[in-house]
This record gives C-alpha cells, sequence and structure tokens, in this order.
C-alpha cells in the first residue's frame, strides 16, 4: 500500500514537472505576422532564427500573409485581443493603442539616438515617450523617369531644384520627340500626392496641432493636378480609372517604356531592376519643388510588440536584437530599402549583389531622405493620416472626373476630415 | 448491419423517450427544431440584432462597450438632403450617388435583361437550328464566376484592350470606356444583363413551354398574325412567370455587388459606385472604419429589399393561385 502510494506521488510529481516544463516551453513561443513584400519577411526569419539560437527555449514562428492580412484581419484580430505577439505593420499611428512599450527591454538612448523622430511615428500622442516600434523598411516618395528617353530626345532632364511645371514641359518635349504615348503619372495614394501638396505649402495641420487638410497651398496643389488630368499631362487611367480610396500604381507603364516619368516611391526599385533589366535607363530625380520645399513623404514599414502578448520581455529583446547595427544594416542591405537607423545610414548601405542602376538608385533615393519636410514628417507620424489619405483619394478623383468641381472638392474634403475626426474621437 | 442500425436507434429512443414523457408530444417537436434554431439564431438572427444595435452607435471601434450611442445619429447623417434629388445637398453625398446609381442600374438592367431575356427565349422556343447549343450558349455566362465576368470585360475595353484594337483596325478613334462616366456606366448595365441573362432565358423558356400548344394551334386556324398571337396568347399565359422574373431580377439587380466593383471599383469618381459598395467601404475597407453608418445603410437597402421580398411572395401566390 505504501509502495503503490509512493508510485502515485511520484507519478504526480513527474506529470507536475512535465507539466511545468511544456508550459515553461510554452511560455516562450511568439507568433510574428509578416505581410509579403520583396524578400523582408525570408530576411527577418534568418534573423529570428539567429534570435532563437541565442536565447535557448525561444520558439518564433514568423507567419507569412499577404498585405490585405496586415490591413484589414490584424486591426480586427487586436480589437478581440486574439492578434500575434509581433506584427509588421503599415498603418504606424492607427494601431498604436495596441503596441507594446519595450522601454523597459532596450537601452533607451540607442534607440532615440538610432532612430530619433521615426519613434513619433508609433506614438500615441506628443507627450508619450515611449518606443514601440522598429523601423525596419524607410520609403521615400518621389520620381522616377526613363532616361533612355530624355537621351533620345536630347533633352537634359531638369535640374534637382526644378519646379513641377518644369518637369512637365520637359516632359512633354521629350514624349513629343520619342512618341511616348504617356507623359507623367503618379500613384494613387493621398500619401503620394501629400508630398507634392507639401512642397506648394500644404501644412495639413493648424496651428493647435488638430488636422486640417485643405489650405491654400493643398488646393494650389489639387488645382494643378486635376489640370494635368484632364489636359493629358498626367496618366487620366491612374485616379480616374477606379473609385473609392482604391491604391492603383502606374508602374507597368513604366517597366514597359511607355511612360516618362513616374511618381511613385522608393519600394518601387527592386520591381525595376528586375522587370525593366536593360531595356532602358531609369534614373530617381526625387520630388520637384513647389512653392515652399521640394520634398517627399517618408513612410514605410516597422516591426511592432503587441500589449496583449504574454512575453512582452522577448519581444522586446527581439526589437532591440533587430535593431542592432550590425543586424539592422544586414536587413536594410538584403531586403534593399533605405536605412531609417542614423548610423547605419552614415555609414553607408553596401547593397551587396545590387545591380548599379539599383545600387544608384537606391543611393539617390537615401540622398532625398535629408529633403523631407518637417511637415511631411508630422503627417507620416499622425495617427488619422490613413483616414485623411482617402478622403483625398476620393475627393480629387471625383474632382478629376468632373462629378464635383475643385472647390466642392475641397469643401467635401474638409467636412470628411470633420465627420472623421468626430466618429475616432466618440469613445 | 440491419441489426447495429436496430441498437444504435434503442440507445437514441431512451433519451427521446424519456424526453416526450416529460415534455408531451406536441412540444417534443421543439426539441428536434433545436439545433437548427440554434444554428439560426446564432449565424442568422443574432447578426441581424447586432446590425440594428450598431446602427446606433458611432465611433471607429469594433467592440459594443467602446462604442458611443448616437441614437437616430446616423440615419439623420445618411438622410440629410436639402434637395433629394441633389447629391452634392447632402450631407453624406457619397451614399445619395450610390442611391442614385443603383436606381438607375436597376431600373436599366432589369428592363433590358427581362426584355432580353424574353426575346432570347422565344428564340430558343422556335424550331430553330441547332437549339440545344445556343441555349447553352446562353446560359454559359451564369456559369462564370461575378470576378471572371469582370475581369473578360476590364481586358476587352481597357484603354489597349480588345474593343479599341477593333475600332482601331476600322479606323476610329479609340475610346477611353472605364474612364469616362457615362461609358462605364453603361458598361457596367451590360456584362452584368450579360452574365445574367441566360438563368431568366431558361426561366422564360420553362414557362414559354408550359403554354398548350392547342391554343396555338386555334390561333393558326383563325389566321392570327405572329404578333397578335404573341400579344394576346403568348404574352398573357406567360405573365405569371414574367412577374418572378421580374421580382427576382430586381431583388438580385440591388444586391449587386462583386462584378462591378471588381470592373470598376465604383468609378471613374464615384460613377458606378452601388449602395453595397457604398456599405461595404464605410464599414470596412475605408479608414476609419465607420461601422455605425455602415450598418444604418445596410438596413435602409434592407428595408428595399423585404419590400421586393414582398412583391416576390404576392407574385408566387398570384402564380399558384393562378
Amino acid at each position: 500500500m505504501m509502495k503503490l502510494k509512493k508510485n502515485v506521488v511520484g507519478q504526480l510529481v513527474l506529470l507536475a514537472s512535465l507539466g511545468t516544463a511544456a508550459s515553461f516551453a510554452q511560455a516562450q513561443e511568439l507568433r510574428f505576422m509578416c505581410s509579403t513584400d520583396g524578400n523582408e519577411c525570408e530576411v527577418i526569419d534568418e534573423l529570428v532564427t539567429r534570435f532563437e539560437q541565442e536565447n535557448e527555449g525561444v520558439d518564433i514562428t514568423v507567419d507569412i500573409v499577404p498585405y490585405k492580412s496586415i490591413q484589414e484581419n490584424l486591426p480586427v484580430q487586436l480589437a478581440a485581443g486574439s492578434g500575434p505577439d509581433i506584427a509588421k505593420v503599415t498603418d504606424l499611428g492607427g494601431l498604436s493603442q495596441y503596441y507594446l512599450d519595450i522601454t523597459p527591454y532596450v537601452e533607451a538612448d540607442y534607440w532615440e539616438q538610432s532612430f530619433g523622430d521615426i519613434l513619433n511615428w508609433y506614438r500615441k500622442s506628443a507627450d508619450d515617450k515611449g518606443i514601440y516600434g522598429l523601423h525596419s523598411q524607410l520609403t521615400i516618395t518621389g520620381g522616377y523617369i526613363n532616361r533612355t528617353l530624355f537621351d533620345q530626345a536630347e533633352i537634359e532632364p531638369p535640374a534637382a531644384d526644378a519646379s513641377w511645371e518644369e518637369w512637365a514641359e520637359a516632359v512633354a518635349k521629350v514624349a513629343d520627340a520619342t512618341e511616348t504615348p504617356y507623359l507623367m503619372a503618379m500613384d494613387r495614394s493621398g500619401h503620394r500626392i501629400a508630398g507634392p501638396a507639401i512642397s506648394d505649402g500644404a501644412k495639413l495641420f493648424a496651428d493647435d496641432g488638430t488636422p486640417a487638410l485643405v489650405d491654400e497651398g493643398f488646393t494650389r496643389f489639387v488645382t494643378k493636378f486635376v489640370e494635368w488630368n484632364n489636359n493629358g499631362t498626367m496618366l487620366r487611367d491612374v485616379w480616374a480609372g477606379t473609385g473609392g480610396d482604391t491604391y492603383q500604381d502606374a508602374a507597368q507603364e513604366f517597366i514597359s517604356g511607355s511612360l516618362v516619368y513616374y511618381y511613385s516611391g522608393s519600394w518601387q526599385v527592386g520591381k525595376f531592376d528586375s522587370e525593366i533589366g536593360d531595356a532602358f535607363d531609369w534614373q530617381v530625380v526625387g520630388t520637384p519643388c513647389g512653392e515652399v520645399a521640394c520634398t517627399g513623404m517618408p513612410g514605410g514599414a516597422g516591426i511592432v510588440g503587441f500589449s496583449s502578448t504574454e512575453q512582452p520581455e522577448i519581444v522586446g529583446k527581439l526589437l532591440d536584437y533587430l535593431a542592432r547595427e550590425d543586424n539592422y544594416a544586414e536587413l536594410t542591405a538584403r531586403t534593399r530599402n533605405i536605412p531609417a537607423h542614423a548610423a547605419v545610414a552614415a555609414k553607408g548601405v553596401d547593397y551587396e549583389g545590387a545591380s548599379a542602376p539599383a545600387a544608384a538608385a537606391l543611393n539617390a533615393w537615401g540622398k532625398q531622405v535629408e529633403k523631407v519636410s518637417p511637415v511631411a514628417y508630422a503627417y507620416q507620424g499622425y495617427k488619422h493620416n490613413r483616414a485623411m489619405f482617402g478622403i483625398t483619394m476620393t475627393r480629387v478623383s471625383q474632382a478629376i472626373v468632373g462629378e464635383l468641381s475643385i472647390e466642392e472638392a475641397m469643401e467635401r474634403a474638409t467636412a470628411d476630415l470633420e465627420q472623421t475626426m468626430a466618429e475616432v474621437e466618440s469613445k | 448491419m440491419a441489426r447495429m442500425i436496430s441498437y444504435c436507434m434503442r440507445i437514441i429512443e431512451i433519451p427521446m423517450l424519456y424526453l416526450q414523457k416529460r415534455l408531451g408530444i406536441s412540444r417534443l417537436a421543439w426539441v428536434f427544431l433545436l439545433p437548427n434554431l440554434l444554428l439560426f439564431g446564432l449565424f442568422a438572427f443574432l447578426p441581424v440584432v447586432l446590425n440594428f444595435v450598431y446602427a446606433m452607435t458611432g465611433s471607429d471601434q469594433i467592440l459594443l462597450q467602446d462604442r458611443t450611442f448616437v441614437g437616430m445619429g446616423n440615419y439623420q447623417t445618411l438622410t440629410s438632403c436639402e434637395d433629394f434629388l441633389n447629391p452634392n445637398s447632402c450631407k453624406d453625398d457619397l451614399f445619395w450617388r450610390a442611391v442614385y446609381n443603383t436606381f438607375w442600374f436597376v431600373l436599366l438592367q432589369v428592363g433590358f435583361m427581362v426584355g432580353f431575356a424574353l426575346l432570347t427565349a422565344l428564340m430558343l422556343n422556335s424550331k430553330i437550328r441547332a437549339r440545344g447549343f445556343f441555349r447553352s450558349v446562353f446560359f454559359f455566362p451564369v456559369l462564370l464566376s461575378p470576378v471572371v465576368v469582370a475581369l473578360i470585360w476590364k481586358w476587352i475595353l481597357q484603354r489597349e484592350g480588345l474593343a479599341n484594337a477593333a475600332l482601331e483596325g476600322m479606323g476610329f478613334d479609340t475610346i477611353n470606356w472605364l474612364l469616362d462616366r457615362h461609358w462605364a456606366f453603361f458598361w457596367s448595365v451590360f456584362i452584368s444583363v450579360w452574365a445574367h441573362m441566360g438563368f431568366y432565358t431558361l426561366i422564360l423558356l420553362a414557362g414559354l413551354q408550359a403554354i398548350p400548344r392547342d391554343v396555338y394551334e386555334a390561333a393558326s386556324m383563325d389566321a392570327a398574325s405572329p404578333f397578335r398571337t404573341f400579344r394576346r396568347i403568348t404574352l398573357p399565359l406567360l405573365m405569371p412567370t414574367m412577374i418572378v422574373v421580374l421580382v427576382l431580377s430586381l431583388i438580385k439587380s440591388v444586391q449587386t455587388f462583386d462584378e462591378v466593383y471588381a470592373f470598376t471599383g465604383g468609378g471613374p469618381g464615384s460613377a458606378t459606385t452601388l449602395l453595397i459598395q457604398y456599405v461595404y467601404e464605410t464599414g470596412f475597407a475605408g479608414t476609419p472604419r465607420l461601422f455605425g453608418l455602415a450598418s444604418a445603410a445596410s438596413i435602409l437597402l434592407a428595408v428595399v429589399l423585404v419590400i421586393l421580398t414582398c412583391l416576390q411572395l404576392w407574385a408566387s401566390r398570384r402564380n399558384v393561385n393562378g
């Protein structure tokens, strides 16, 4: 009887210890939701594997999902409290309420020195000093030209400080000389049009910091843009070809050589490099100047942890590991991105294996970072900027197709923003 | 095997006999209905109730406890207009643009579809060569996914598509079909008619074949002209089927979303934005997600659909009663 009791107790102890071990092992499991974008998720996965090797017992599963899942499903999952531990996100401010503050687990000074103002893009408010995300992919909007067409037309591209009007004139001459069907195109995106609008004087925020989409500068660029869409300077298909706030680009027209000037952003480098090949020469020309600046919009994606995680320390450690200078430099170089890390940017990135045009383009984009206006940084960091992007797309498109006059479109945009702010603030 | 089944039945019989004893034979029906009622309640009735609740709340938050009660505020936003015939005078002009687009879309799509379906059914009911082949041809688009239909026509009508290649080949100027508001709307109606006509043709064909042949023989003996035969015999006898087709196509037309969304994205501007797309974009695709406004719009749409469904029930009963 005694022996039986001992056996039972022994088995219970064994079971309990196994259970503890199992729960300990389980406690180290994390899920990382990463959206497919070039090779970024694959490179992150490799770095994560190295992190796992350095931290025994940690098991991080990188779930590679379509970008739409990050946009549409992740916010719902987070609201329901069933999201992943970590994710790569692009709506940096919009999801800030769910972010985990990793300050207790990282060296805050290093992060402040390395990422500076970009950390604000992840913060909930101006008073917030927490550290929430690693900006893994810095992007800048701006223009590309088909350099071969300029050379064929024997026209020198306008200088770096040339205005939109000068570019439009030069591009028209090139298209005319080379019989190229499309002159200029800009991605259908509220983010894309923001840079030129800021360059033309759009402030986007009132003096008290509240959002104010429509002002003189914004209206000035929209007026120009609508006119260009209707007189053939801009490829009308991009903005007028669809409705609502649907994104549309003109990359295929540029790749096929039928577009002289394309206003998009740094993330197109990899695609152009692989798909254009040696069909023609292309060049990054930054953002043309407006009345007050020559700024593009910064942007990109970042890796964040969520406050719902059961392993905040591991999440913090992982983000700190990825932010280490050597790891960040490797991530940037292998994914062909512009570094957001000050020290990595200062030393320059050796885009190993990149073709000459791609390396030149990436370095040209890197130089555009210093031209970015503080208004553009503030707009990118504003947590409801996506609502403002959507309003811009919808109303500007309506003005282009003639449903609304520019004046009506601007009035509607103002009213839309008021309604949106009322909704998001009624909590 | 039979013994096995009999054994299983006996196992089930025990609790059922107990329930019958406890509840009585008349209440036992509820026990059989319970699984279905639970599923219906969870997946159909509860979402409808939630929709009504969301329609009376504001904010971009998903969870009800994070939302604010706004009463009829969302309905007021949707229905406040200085002039209902001018969307620009409405507070939510995009909703009213969607309402007008849907109204014209339904009117034109149902009108053309029923008309063409009738013509096609009459043609397929006559003694033509390869009748079976043509019946399949007209029915084929019904089998296609709406997104496939949209993409096929998008490729045909885009700037460098087949339609423009044909125009260019014939020496005409090309047309940007999908960039012009009126053309885009026309083609949206056209592809919708093309995609769904086969289904209604089939129903009308069945209706035509149900008309007794001897009536036509009598008309023929009286030397009635084909037009008079159609007007005095075919049309009146086909009318019950026509009404069913009309109401069914009306309901389906009001619900149109996928093919037009994939075809034009609601553009250019908002020229082809229909009500369901408005609901989808307001509640799910746009930022912020205005669930309250989307729910209120969907309830207004549901009212229209309920009216149309009642009309269909009335038509069906009238059909059955002769």
